[in-house]
């Protein structure tokens, strides 16, 4: 389908434009010696100083980084498994009925998810702390992970599966060599889902967390009373450059490899 | 041997289900049944049906529909362009990526960007349209709604995209469709189930925003969520918040099945 | 399927390392080990100067944790699950707290310098004898608003708030007993009315008010009001100063009528596990030199009488955050209402918030 090129690269380029104007007004402000996100006064690095200086912070940056990158990838083995689960299920019934349950804690208010997280985990007696906001995360990243991946397994036509099963495959190797490969994009899609959802959340982790253990949404909306400080601004300016770099860093290589393998089979 | 595979899936997956979906959902009709002081009651579902909360669940339908609507609107075009670039997986994680900044810090930015002072402002008084009231309004909060969940739209609509064959795209030009029949009756319905994610993943989160509404719209926008909250950090009237919860389930539940997967091929 | 095991390796591997790392900037901290001592408090409500001298003072290691609502902390401490040892929350939750068993007595013997507190706020209806808490901060209710923008206009009194002059000009905070409250004044009733007749009258008389309101709003009221989205903000004493600070245009009155009176007292725990060395702590924070540093930095007004008198003097003799006893007399205490009366005045909050639709 021809469609008008410029047109189409500037409706990208402003779509581009609006998503990153709230970080680079961020990024701006984390520079300004006048201390609040107002009136530019002067340029200064004294809020990364600090950013450096203020471990707690530091570690709280920490925590929410492994909370967030371990759900993540928990709930996307979950997420898979479920997604499997469900297209596996015959009864049509049955796989609404799982879908819909799945798609429960989606709906729900994060508060909600929170409390009666917070009540579970204290029936079984789990202390609140690391583990009880591990189990959160993944709790509810799960539903996003399967609605990213079961539209994947249900375009899998079945020819595909029964030529390998024809080829002597084992069920191991269908699913394998045969079934992950074809839904990888939905894979990765629900990582990121994931840790989106991870990295963003508030409300059930200030619930569910305790003795100490915080991760840096909890820590910003207290300190908003009293004024987010710009430090908070360098701290999330820093975390935004090291990604950006990763995600770039990360593409270029794999590029390079992608292209010096390309001549040989791709191997499952 | 089938069964064997579908038996082992359902294991972890019915265990979260059960665990983290199934015991919250108890517990949210349990206490639902509850008023204020701890009492038995089916005051609180009465008080539901009073002109106060359905004009608020009318509210919260008409805004997540909105958003939703305009979510789709742009990312559909947004997803469909990134097909078309050269290192797609590279713009798609960059379209990502500002998701990962924290949501209050944004919601800040976003003050100071659409403030009376700020740069949209200042754009628009440079273009002779005159300064406006942009914060604070239906508008602004839309937007603001939309900028938070279109990253959940674009990606299961790319990911139908990128499953589209281009030769039934070439097949329907050489039969002489153009480019809008072509849309309409070729690539739209075979990217349908994406579609149908995206919205499954904005509009039932929509329905109950919070922050958004109170730090954008400055409470000019109700919705549910906004009293959930309400009740269950404020009034500690945990009854009347899992009432409001029980009906936002619902609602999901009866969204689920009218946009329900139908069988087209798959695994099973 | 190699490519997504690869990846995955890679995650948990990294996930692990900056385990390490954290634990291991943990321990750099002191958190690891026996006599700590857990502080709950607001966000950004303590110089931390004066924590790092308080443990070295006292060899005692704080653990320090934030949060943002009353509501919220009370929700996570009785709950269990975590071990708080001080906590600072405000007097209608100390009067809720108390209510259900969840603070043990205060020891005085072992807070000598209980001494410097101003009289006016020992003694108080929501702690009687002050057994339970120790006046932290205090402060009162009324309006920030900024002259310049309203053409040199003085405001006095929450009436003067209708004025319809003034459509589209006030930020309210987003919290239903003041908000209601405001109406009860405006009528002259208190604060803690509990006849619905008189309530209902209020929220009708707020009703009238909408046309003002341009937005009702958290804490991001002080970075609004600086930046002159709008002239009047209904806030708290605290904040008032913060964006005075902020905006030198401004200036915070207590209208005439009353209003509230609050304060944000250290309470111990039930669940407390360092229970002396909370006390040390609230010891410490009572301290005039220590009271003073923590009003300097934190800004609001300290009930500490000779912390007071340490103070800049343009700060002590600042009447519109230390008022004349003639108007302190006017302010009240938030009482305990109760459950379902609290329940009531949230729910006509949330009609008033509807209603501006």
């Amino acid at each position: 389908m021809k469609s008008n090129g410029k047109l189409a690269k500037l409706y990208l380029i402003l779509v581009f434009a609006i998503l990153y104007a709230p970080i680079l007004y961020l990024t701006y402000y984390s520079f300004n010696s006048g201390g609040s996100m107002r009136d530019f006064e002067g340029f200064t690095l004294e809020w990364y100083k600090e950013v450096f200086q203020d471990t707690r912070l530091l570690i709280i940056a920490l925590n929410t980084l492994i909370i967030a990158l371990l759900s993540a990838a928990i709930s996307t083995i979950l997420g898979v498994f479920g997604a499997l689960a469900i297209t596996y299920v015959k009864r049509q019934r049955t796989k609404n009925t799982l879908q819909t349950l799945n798609n429960v804690l989606i709906v729900s208010p994060d508060v909600i998810i929170g409390a009666s997280f917070l009540i579970f985990f204290t029936i079984i007696g789990i202390r609140l702390g690391f583990t009880s906001v591990l189990l959160s995360h993944i709790a509810f990243s799960v539903p996003i992970v399967v609605i990213m991946v079961l539209p994947k397994l249900q375009e899998m036509s079945s020819s595909l599966i029964d030529a390998a099963r024809d080829l002597g495959a084992s069920n191991w190797d269908i699913l394998s060599k045969v079934i992950l490969p074809f839904i990888t994009p939905g894979i990765f899609a629900g990582f990121f889902m994931a840790l989106t959802y991870s990295l963003d959340d508030f409300a059930v982790t200030f619930f569910v967390t305790g003795n100490g253990f915080s991760t840096l949404s909890v820590e910003i909306y207290s300190r908003a009373r009293q004024g987010i400080s710009l430090e908070v601004n360098a701290l999330s300016t820093l975390i935004f450059l090291i990604t950006i770099a990763l995600v770039i860093g990360y593409y270029f290589i794999n590029q390079r490899n992608v292209k010096s393998s390309a001549a040989g089979v791709r191997k499952a | 041997m089938k069964n064997n595979a579908r038996n082992f899936y359902l294991i972890p997956y019915v265990a979260w289900i059960i665990l983290f979906v199934v015991a919250p959902i108890i517990l949210v009709v349990y206490y639902s049944f509850f008023d204020v002081e701890g009492h038995f009651t089916f005051g609180n579902y009465q008080k539901f049906f009073t002109p106060v909360y359905l004009k608020m669940t009318l509210s919260s339908f008409w805004y997540a529909f909105l958003i939703t609507l305009f979510s789709l609107l742009i990312a559909y075009p947004t997803a469909y362009l990134l097909t078309k670039t050269r290192h797609k997986q590279l713009w798609l994680l960059l379209i990502i990526l500002p998701s990962w900044i924290n949501l209050l810090l944004k919601a800040y930015a976003f003050l100071g960007l659409f403030g009376t002072y700020g740069p949209a402002n200042s754009f628009l008084e440079f273009i002779g349209v005159g300064e406006q009231q942009i914060l604070f309004t239906d508008f602004s909060f839309v937007f603001v709604s939309v900028y938070i969940f279109i990253p959940f739209m674009i990606l299961p609509i790319y990911n139908s995209l990128e499953e589209l064959n281009a030769s039934f795209i070439d097949a329907a030009s050489d039969l002489g469709a153009n480019a809008w029949t072509t849309f309409r009756r070729v690539v739209f319905p075979l990217t349908l189930d994406g579609v149908k994610s995206g919205c499954q993943a904005v509009f039932i989160p929509a329905l109950s925003l919070f922050m958004i509404t109170r730090l954008i719209s400055g409470n000019r926008v109700i919705t549910l969520g906004t009293a959930i909250e309400q009740h269950f950090l404020v009034t500690q009237d945990w009854g009347m918040g899992a009432t409001i919860a029980v009906f936002l389930i619902i609602a999901m539940a009866i969204i689920m099945v009218l946009t329900g997967h139908r069988k087209r091929g798959g695994l099973a | 399927m190699k490519k997504l095991v690869r990846v995955f390796s890679a995650i948990f591997i990294i996930s692990f390392a900056l385990m390490y790392l954290a634990s291991h900037l943990n321990a750099s901290q002191g958190f690891t080990g026996g006599n700590t001592l857990n502080v709950y408090n607001w966000g950004d409500y303590i110089d931390p100067d004066l924590i790092k001298e308080f443990e070295k003072e006292t060899g005692l290691k704080v653990v320090y944790q934030t949060f943002d609502s009353n509501e919220a902390m009370m929700t996570k401490i009785s709950q269990g699950g975590t071990a708080y040892d001080v906590t600072i929350p405000s007097e209608y939750a100390i009067a809720k707290m108390k209510e259900e068993g969840m603070l043990i007595p205060l020891d005085h013997g072992k807070l000598p310098n209980l001494k410097y507190i101003d009289e006016r706020y020992m003694d108080l209806s929501f702690d009687p004898g002050n057994k339970y808490s120790i006046p932290y901060f205090w402060g009162t209710f009324g309006i920030v608003y900024n002259p310049k923008m309203l053409g040199g206009k003085k405001l006095t009194s929450w009436n003067d708030l209708w004025d319809s002059d003034l459509k589209n000009q006030i930020f309210l905070v987003d919290g239903a007993r003041e908000v209601i409250g405001m109406g009860l004044n405006s009528l002259h009733y208190s604060l803690n009315e509990t006849d619905k007749e008189k309530l209902m009258e209020a929220k009708k008389k707020l009703d009238t008010l909408t046309p003002n309101v341009k937005a009702i709003i958290g804490d991001e009221i002080k970075l609004l009001v600086a930046n002159e989205e709008a002239a009047i903000g209904v806030v708290w004493s605290g904040e008032a100063a913060d964006i005075m600070w902020e905006n030198e245009d401004l200036d915070y009155v207590i209208p005439e009528e009353g209003s509230n009176l609050w304060f944000d007292n250290m309470v111990i725990p039930k669940s407390a596990q360092n229970v002396d060395g909370a006390h040390q702590f609230i010891n410490f924070m009572l301290d005039p030199e220590n009271a003073a540093q923590n009003a300097e930095y934190v800004g609001y007004s300290t009930p500490n009488a000779i912390a007071l008198e340490l103070l800049p003097d343009e700060i002590k003799n600042d009447k519109r955050f230390y008022p004349d006893p003639e108007l302190t007399e006017k302010l009240e205490v938030y009482d305990n209402l109760g459950k379902k009366m609290l329940a009531y005045y949230n729910d006509l909050f949330l009609e008033f918030k509807m209603h501006r639709k």
